[in-house]
């Protein structure tokens, strides 16, 4: 409506307007449209904080340079550094980190004189060949940056020059906000701008926003109100409007401003207007546009985040574990200092080997124990792990590469892989205990499929569609071409053959003609278009088996009764059955244009016939475009329009009547519709240069199209090609198509439908109130060319759409009472798709007068221009239109699960984690879909929580909670308190599961402070818990409530943007890339193609990356502790002096170089069990969730094991050495060499396996110790004093005592160790190792071990759950796929139903679908 | 522009995903690496498989041990080379700063650091405006008692016995490390301008009459020098060398020891000893490896005996573990 308004005006003005006489036209002018409504005409004033661009002209120049002189331009730099400021920076983010100032404190601990150990400059190598290589790695990213961003910067884009008066390519960092851009087909847009102008005649422009969001269906952008109707391009030396708008912000859904003309009218922006940086234009010509946000600015680039960091639960755990080795640290400087203190005070005079100070007075003890402290901390500074955290970081990197590279991820159908996308928190993944997942999309394929309708109270079950389905579904192996044959042999079967979906295909707008007139232009963009739109569409739907639905006979038959006759005025005689006939044509016009499709032809784009044309004849002279305009309006007036219509035609409000002067209605029947079209199109080919014309042309073309195409037995190839936002959508004009009711074309200011035995039909489009999830609706209001009636078509959940039903029908109480029926009668039928775990639709519609809508438009324009709560106000102004509605029908669709989805689940749940579903689904549709994906046992006790009241809800839970108690599921669950820290209960025993589902109204009184307990509780004892009809916002509550509360660890799953505040509460998010857009994926920390790949990802990959880097983190620890305490060991024995008896750079190597490979090979490479068995025993990822490989406990037994190898490591050489002649650094080396075995052979003992990767590392170190204690001991003759090292390596290697040191000192450090892991390994195996055992058994006797294994697990109800699996499988079948009962059934039925009346079938559908009802019930409750 | 797509998800962080976008397929390589099916050797611990490595480990211990106890306890005799040690307690030659006082610059014949020695000598870097020579605490706290060795005749007449001086410091250290400073002037000449060490007596260039043995490179000094790795340590001070294959070097009798005492110890509260010992291939005389090699052979054995048992009990189950746990 909107748009043709401007439409009008722009046709008032622009004639006049060339001729300067503004003022006039004044009173026309949108603010005084407004004023007029009676509402306050204060068009709302922008807060200063608001940006005002002006366009780059002349005409602006100063104001330009006042305002856009503060925007940033167009270059983009993403990267953090240059290379001046790139040092300074780099280090002073590094030292953000409390560990490196930890170090940094030491190095320049170590410049005091007084206290220091080592020399000066040594101390400071290890950190900074940790800055450095952080510093190397953070560079690299950096410049790779930097390459891309120059490429970006230099891409090329045509600009409008001032001086050169035309567009001119320019690089797009050159571009400055108030610039006016020219972009042609599939170029990528630059910046964020407002589209000023579309070739297309409807001024609109198709975008792709995949490298966006993902998203591969193309937008609808829409040319600025004003300019919409401009056949040619927008002069930027003549715009001389300003435009207001909102300071740059991240939200890519909201855009609002204004643009200001320079007569100070104003027009309303929003995100339609809007051309984001990043998109790519499709199917358009050429747009053009002026910048209002520009590089870093651009919601493009605001919304690019960067990777996420998060910490995972074992780096907590390590640092804990980090601040017990700093006090450790304390206390061993503390002995040492005190020691010093001690030692110092024996002596009455000054021994020799106490050198005085420079002064000759010596330290008091106090002071020299004091200064010892600091001395000892630079000591031994090393038993915190500096390389810890450099380590962990590449570790992580491994492990990330590896999970990208798993070949299993591999999803060949998008061709995508898993991708991680935060690449610190690989090792959470082996943790999870709750898992909260998304239904649509996640669990199901999001790929839907019209199974069921129900119209008028009347249910049409499409049993031969079902039966398709089935058939396709057991041909699943079958290739895609294949794939066609069973629809046809079964279409076969239903007796109207010729009506059979596929024969109603019908050729889009695009005729040959328009092919010959598109120029050679689009040849090269319908060849692009080939390659790529069908890929899309591929992603979209898979296979025909979506787009092709089977009709139901019945409801074939009732179209047969349609005739345009009906339409005529005479069909007020003919009484009851046309109702129903019209609720049925009712019902398909609005399954066919009650969504937001684009309907394209996959070999070409979607374009305007008369687009070439257009240009070849621009209008020049004002005289032909005011003849043009008079022969319209005169033809309007002639033709029977909206004032001539039911409304009264004297209506007093000037609005209404302009109105309709000058919309595009068509003429009221469809026999004078073709009379006038023909006369039209006769006009068209005399004049094309009117945009209006060729609409009418085009309408033309979709005639001829359609009347060729219905003749029965000349089957077209399919080549109507629906894109829609949801699948739900596509699914329902799949549907409506099969009906013979075919969406034709959209425009955004009509659509074509063309409907079998009513031709075609051009539905005005007035507005579309877009879905939202508040309201959970979308409307459109059309025109109804055959009643010429406004009328709103909703199409809704259930919920959303009975609430607002009318209650009183103005047509007399007769049809009050049928409503009322028919509505009984569709509830029950929702009922029964949704136990089915159908998707539930209601389709309503809305007849409006003219007055009404006119009312109803003027606060809907107050609303829409609103800058600052306009959200609320449209929500206002929607609930306004969306009421008093008439229930036509609803529909049912059915979401499949995902393939391996309960395989996934089952495995999930075996491993001990709790599932929890969340969707925005009804209650019965959720908890069918729960059961199908094996989320729910079929002799699991459900509890139903849905109450309406607070205190309703307290008391249930009361009851349900003591139900649970006295049917102790398991002794281990006693309380709420013992389940807080333990990871979930395995149940036990009787092998009860409790199951609790619970709806959005109630779960928000669960959710609230005082009941938050008691629900925790009660889902702590629920093996799996079912949320529906959730809000995107009690999703994220529920996670965080249990994420808090429990502190367990987390993992939220979705695939759309309604979950993505859940995935980011979660400890991992992981985010589905399917239907929905990538929005969920962006938010997420590891995207999966599929929900399957979950399994592998949490079992395989989870659980490895968790026991490897956990082990990894101990070993450090241990590495660290054992090496250092060598040198504490030492002081006892040199008066706590602080003396090394290893050479400073042995002693740096050792941790830098000798010993730092092998760890990180073993956290990258180390496998404890293979994948398959993982994946076979899912029970082994419990030792995940309890922490088992890295507790408390394990830390402080590998801190005792380290204490205890390195008191080995010093005292064997000690007594060795004992009384000898034998000098400090003489004697540090066996201890060395020593160390260097224990702590290698250590690895070997913890490692569960070695390839040859660890053997290479491992000799490879030991090649590289030896190497640089021979290279330093012979070429070192006076440096590093005072430990030369020179020639002592090699008489150490002449020497047999240093080998039978090395050899006896090793053993015995290992020992203890290595006789409890023997031990362990042979009386007291972890499930872990005795997994592992099956891994080396052949594969026979594997499967009979796993078997077993299984077997013996009958006492855990999981494996008792799986060995009654068979007994259950006959069971559930019923309710697994409700359909192949059903379908027979409801065939015979059918078959009975013919010819009977209507009464008589109704009775018989609704007693029939009881019985199935309670048939249903039955087994799904128990 | 699918480049640019490529390049803004990269810059994001996140691979680049566009389902429609690159024709490339991102399938992963299936390689055993990237699948981390590498072969692997995956040592499981159980008592079965390891007893073998515990029998064999007692099994080459225990000889080893009483080889070495064998070689230790046999050093008594006094044959062949005779060492001659003198032994500190409770001298702390490993003191940190004690460790550093020393120039090894200056030591090592660098004609610079001989006038101007590291600042780590200090407080005994230059005495009298003169640098020392040679510098630092270790050097001034030089040994400086002269042990003689007689034999006790029949008629209470003191033999000498020929101690040599040189061949006691380390080849390297005697020949690479230590050097007078460069020339061909005496040595006195080459040292002008030094002057020696507080404690000393006489100058570094009058240690030795022998011109090989005096100044930085008098074996005495580098052992010295060479500090000790414990408080109580020995160092050895004179070589008696063997005369011929048929007598014992000190054959059995009586000796005189004569100590010209200068070093003092009381101020730490230390002992000195003298030390005779001969020297086996595995050194001066400790009978600790030996027993420590014995004790770890029959633990070792021991451990196998019992993981015998115990495999013997777990047999059926270690390898059916996986099912009746």
């Amino acid at each position: 409506m909107t748009e043709l308004l401007q439409w009008a005006r722009y046709h008032w003005q622009r004639p006049i307007g060339r001729t300067n006489t503004d003022d006039d036209e004044r009173p026309y002018s949108y603010s005084s449209l407004l004023a007029c409504g009676g509402k306050s005409s204060q068009t709302p004033r922008l807060a200063g904080k608001h940006r005002v661009v002006v366009p780059h002209l002349q005409l602006f120049k100063e104001e330009y340079e006042k305002f856009s002189g503060t925007y940033v331009n167009n270059r983009i730099r993403t990267t953090k550094y240059t290379l001046l400021n790139f040092v300074p920076r780099n280090l002073f983010e590094q030292f953000h980190r409390v560990a490196n100032l930890y170090f940094l404190f030491l190095v320049v601990l170590n410049w005091v004189p007084l206290v220091e150990a080592f020399q000066k400059e040594i101390t400071m190598l290890p950190l900074v060949v940790v800055l450095t290589i952080i510093a190397i790695k953070d560079g690299l990213e950096d410049y790779r940056k930097y390459k891309i961003d120059k490429q970006i910067n230099n891409l090329v884009t045509k600009v409008y020059s001032r001086k050169e008066k035309k567009y001119v390519d320019r690089c797009w960092k050159d571009v400055t906000v108030g610039d006016f851009i020219h972009l042609s087909c599939n170029e990528v847009i630059p910046a964020d701008m407002v589209l000023l102008f579309s070739t297309d005649p409807d001024g609109i422009c198709h975008i792709e926003t995949s490298g966006l969001d993902g998203e591969s269906n193309l937008k609808q952008k829409q040319v600025v109100r004003r300019y919409a109707e401009q056949d040619s391009e927008v002069d930027p030396e003549k715009f001389s409007s300003r435009i207001e708008c909102e300071s740059p912000n991240n939200d890519l859904n909201r855009f609002r401003g204004f643009l200001e003309h320079s007569n100070k009218e104003r027009v309303g922006l929003s995100k339609e207007n809007l051309l984001l940086r990043g998109c790519t234009i499709r199917n358009t010509e050429a747009v053009m546009g002026i910048v209002v946000y520009a590089g870093h600015e651009t919601k493009a680039m605001l919304n690019n985040s960067g990777p996420r960091y998060k910490r995972s639960k074992l780096e907590r755990r390590a640092n804990t574990d980090v601040l017990w080795c700093v006090l450790l640290l304390v206390v061993m400087c503390l002995t040492g200092a005190l020691g010093h203190g001690i030692w110092l005070s024996r002596y009455e005079n000054i021994p020799f080997f106490n050198i005085p100070e420079p002064d000759g007075h010596s330290l008091s003890p106090v002071l020299a124990g004091f200064y010892m402290f600091w001395t000892m901390i630079i000591l031994l500074q090393v038993l915190i792990p500096i390389s810890l955290y450099v380590s962990i970081e590449i570790v992580k990197l491994g492990q990330v590469y590896f999970i990208q590279s798993d070949v299993d991820f591999y999803n060949e159908k998008m061709g995508s892989t898993v991708q991680c996308r935060a690449l610190n928190i690989t090792e959470d993944l082996g943790q999870i205990q709750y898992l909260f997942s998304d239904k649509t999309g996640t669990l199901t394929e999001n790929k839907m499929v019209f199974r069921r309708c129900s119209v008028a109270g009347f249910d049409y079950c499409h049993e031969e569609n079902a039966k398709r389905l089935e058939s396709y579904q057991e041909a699943a192996s079958e290739d895609e071409d294949s794939a066609d044959t069973p629809s046809g042999s079964l279409s076969n079967m239903a007796k109207p053959r010729a009506l059979s979906c596929r024969t109603v295909h019908s050729r889009p707008l695009g005729s040959i003609s328009s092919n010959h007139l598109t120029g050679s232009c689009f040849a090269l963009e319908s060849r692009e278009g080939a390659s790529e739109v069908p890929h899309s569409r591929q992603a979209a739907f898979s296979s025909p088996i979506e787009t092709d639905v089977v009709p139901d006979t019945r409801l074939l038959d009732k179209f047969s009764q349609i005739t345009p006759l009906l339409f005529t005025p005479t069909d007020e005689t003919i009484p009851d059955p046309p109702l129903e006939t019209l609720y049925i044509i009712d019902f398909f016009i609005a399954l066919a244009i009650c969504n937001t499709v684009v309907v394209s032809a996959p070999n070409q784009p979607r374009q305007k016939v008369g687009l070439s044309s257009l240009r070849g004849i621009p209008i020049k002279s004002l005289e032909e475009i005011k003849n043009l305009f008079q022969r319209l309006s005169v033809r309007r007036s002639s033709s029977p329009s909206l004032a001539s219509g039911k409304e009264p035609s004297g209506v007093p409000n000037a609005f209404v009547s302009r109105l309709s002067l000058f919309n595009r209605m068509k003429p009221a029947s469809p026999v004078e519709e073709e009379i006038s079209q023909t006369s039209e199109s006769l006009q068209g080919s005399d004049d094309s240069a009117c945009p209006t014309e060729i609409e009418k042309q085009n309408s033309d073309a979709g005639i001829a199209n359609g009347k060729v195409e219905a003749l029965p037995g000349q089957p077209l190839t399919s080549s109507l090609c629906y894109e829609a936002e949801s699948p739900d959508e596509a699914a329902l004009v799949y549907a409506a198509r099969a009906y013979q009711c075919t969406l034709q074309s959209r425009t955004p200011e009509q659509v074509v439908v063309d409907f079998a035995a009513l031709g075609p039909l051009t539905f005005q489009l007035l507005h579309i109130l877009p879905f939202d999830s508040v309201r959970k609706r979308m409307s459109v209001v059309v025109r109804h060319p055959l009643s010429n009636q406004v009328v709103v078509y909703t199409k809704g959940a259930d919920s959303a759409i009975m609430e607002l039903l009318s209650v009183a029908s103005p047509d007399g109480p007769g049809l009050e009472k049928q409503q009322m029926m028919i509505r009984e009668k569709t509830q029950k039928h929702l009922d029964d798709y949704a136990k089915r775990g159908l998707r539930t639709l209601c389709i309503a519609k809305r007849v409006m007068s003219d007055t009404e809508y006119a009312e109803w438009l003027r606060n809907h324009f107050l609303a829409e221009t609103s800058i600052d709560n306009r959200e609320e106000l449209l929500l206002e102004s929607a609930m306004r239109l969306e009421n008093k509605l008439t229930l036509l029908g609803a529909t049912g669709i059915e979401d499949r699960l995902q393939e391996g989805v309960p395989e996934a689940i089952e495995a999930l749940h075996k491993a001990g984690i709790k599932i929890w579903m969340l969707t925005g689904d009804k209650q019965e549709t959720a908890v069918n879909i729960a059961y199908a994906c094996k989320l729910l046992e079929p002799n699991d006790k459900l509890f139903v929580l849905n109450t309406e009241s607070k205190n309703a809800c307290e008391m249930l839970m009361d009851t349900i909670l003591k139900e649970l108690q006295k049917n102790p599921a398991s002794p281990e669950q006693a309380s709420l308190s013992a389940s807080l820290h333990q990871p979930p209960p395995t149940l036990q025993g009787s092998g009860l599961r409790a199951a609790l589902i619970i709806t959005g109204k109630t779960l928000e009184f669960a959710l609230q402070e005082s009941l938050q307990k008691q629900f925790l509780e009660l889902t702590a004892r629920c093996q799996a818990v079912v949320c529906c009809r959730a809000t995107p916002l009690q999703k994220s509550e529920v996670v965080k409530l249990v994420r808090s509360h429990l502190r367990v660890m987390t993992l939220a799953i979705g695939d759309g943007a309604n979950d993505v505040s859940m995935i980011q509460v979660a400890d991992i998010g992981i985010g589905i890339s399917g239907q929905e857009g990538m929005q969920a994926v962006m938010a997420s920390d590891f995207a999966v193609s599929q929900f399957r790949h979950l399994s592998k990802l949490l079992l395989v990959h989870g659980h490895w990356c968790y026991t490897r880097l956990s082990n990894m983190i101990l070993y450090f620890f241990y590495k660290n502790v054992a090496y250092v305490n060598l040198l504490f060991w030492y002081q006892f024995f040199c008066g706590f002096s602080g003396t090394s008896m290893t050479d400073y750079w042995v002693l740096i190597f050792f941790n830098l170089l000798f010993t730092s490979a092998p760890p990180v090979i073993y956290g990258v490479l180390e496998k404890d069990v293979s994948a398959e068995t993982l994946m076979q025993l899912p029970e082994l990822y419990r030792s995940g969730q309890r922490s088992e490989a890295y507790l408390p406990l394990t830390f402080w037994i590998t801190l005792l094991d380290a204490f205890y190898q390195s008191l080995v490591c010093f005292f064997v050489p000690y007594y060795t050495y004992q009384g000898s002649d034998i000098d400090i650094f003489t004697f540090g080396n066996p201890l060395n060499t020593a160390a260097l075995f224990v702590i290698l052979l250590h690895l070997v003992i913890e490692s569960k396996s070695l390839t040859w990767i660890h053997m290479l590392v491992i000799a490879g170190s030991i090649l590289c110790y030896f190497c640089f204690a021979l290279a330093f001991g012979a070429m070192c003759v006076t440096c590093n004093p005072p430990s030369n090292p020179y020639w002592i390596m090699q008489e150490h290697m002449a020497d047999p005592v240093f080998y039978l040191v090395c050899v006896l000192t090793t053993c015995v450090a290992l020992l203890p160790r290595f006789i409890y892991r023997v031990l362990q390994g042979s009386l007291f195996p972890s499930p872990i190792l005795r997994a592992k055992h099956l891994d080396r058994l052949p594969a026979e006797e594997r499967i009979e071990a796993l078997k077993k294994w299984r077997g013996t697990g009958q006492m855990d109800q999981l494996t008792s759950k799986y060995a009654d699996h068979s007994a259950v499988e006959s069971e559930r079948i019923p309710i697994y796929d409700p359909s192949a009962v059903f379908a027979v059934m409801s065939a015979t039925a059918c078959a009975v139903e013919k010819g009977n009346l209507p009464v008589c079938e109704t009775a018989l559908d609704s007693d029939f679908s009881e019985t199935k009802a309670s048939g249903m019930a039955g087994p799904s409750k128990d | 522009m699918a480049m640019n797509y490529n390049a803004k998800d990269e810059v994001d962080g996140g691979p680049p995903c566009p389902p429609g976008g690159t024709a490339k397929t991102r399938r992963p390589d299936n390689t055993a690496f990237k699948q981390q099916r590498l072969p692997a050797w995956q040592p499981i611990l159980t008592a079965g498989t390891v007893l073998p490595t515990f029998f064999i480990i007692g099994l080459i211990f225990i000889p080893i041990g009483i080889g070495i106890f064998v070689t230790s306890n046999n050093i008594r005799e006094i044959e062949g080379n005779v060492f001659m040690y003198y032994g500190l307690s409770n001298f702390y030659q490993n003191h940190r700063r004690y460790v550093k006082s020393r120039d090894d610059g200056q030591l090592n014949g660098d004609p610079s650091a001989l006038l101007n020695p590291s600042k780590e000598c200090e407080p005994y870097r230059r005495n009298e405006d003169k640098p020392i020579a040679p510098c630092g605490a270790i050097a001034n706290s030089m040994f400086n008692d002269t042990l003689e060795l007689f034999q006790v005749g029949n008629a209470s007449d003191l033999t000498p016995i020929p101690l040599k001086k040189k061949g006691i410091a380390w080849w390297t250290d005697k020949n690479v490390k230590f050097r007078n400073p460069p020339g061909t002037d005496p040595l006195e000449e080459r040292f002008k301008g030094t002057t020696k060490p507080v404690n000393w007596v006489k100058p570094v260039y009058m240690l030795d009459s022998d011109e090989d043995n005096n100044g930085f490179i008098n074996e005495d000094f580098i052992v010295w020098m060479r500090t000790a790795a414990l408080p109580t340590f020995r160092k050895l001070y004179r070589l008696i060398e063997r005369k011929n294959d048929l007598h014992p070097t000190l054959p059995a009798g009586r000796y005189y020891l004569n100590i010209t005492y200068n070093y003092p110890v009381h101020s730490f509260d230390g002992r000195k000893r003298m030390i005779l010992s001969t020297i086996s291939w595995m050194g001066g005389k400790n009978p600790f490896l030996g027993i420590a090699y014995i004790t770890i052979g029959s633990i070792s054995f021991l451990l196998g005996v019992v993981l015998l048992v115990i495999n013997h009990k777990y047999r059926n189950s270690s390898n059916t573990a996986d099912i009746t746990i």
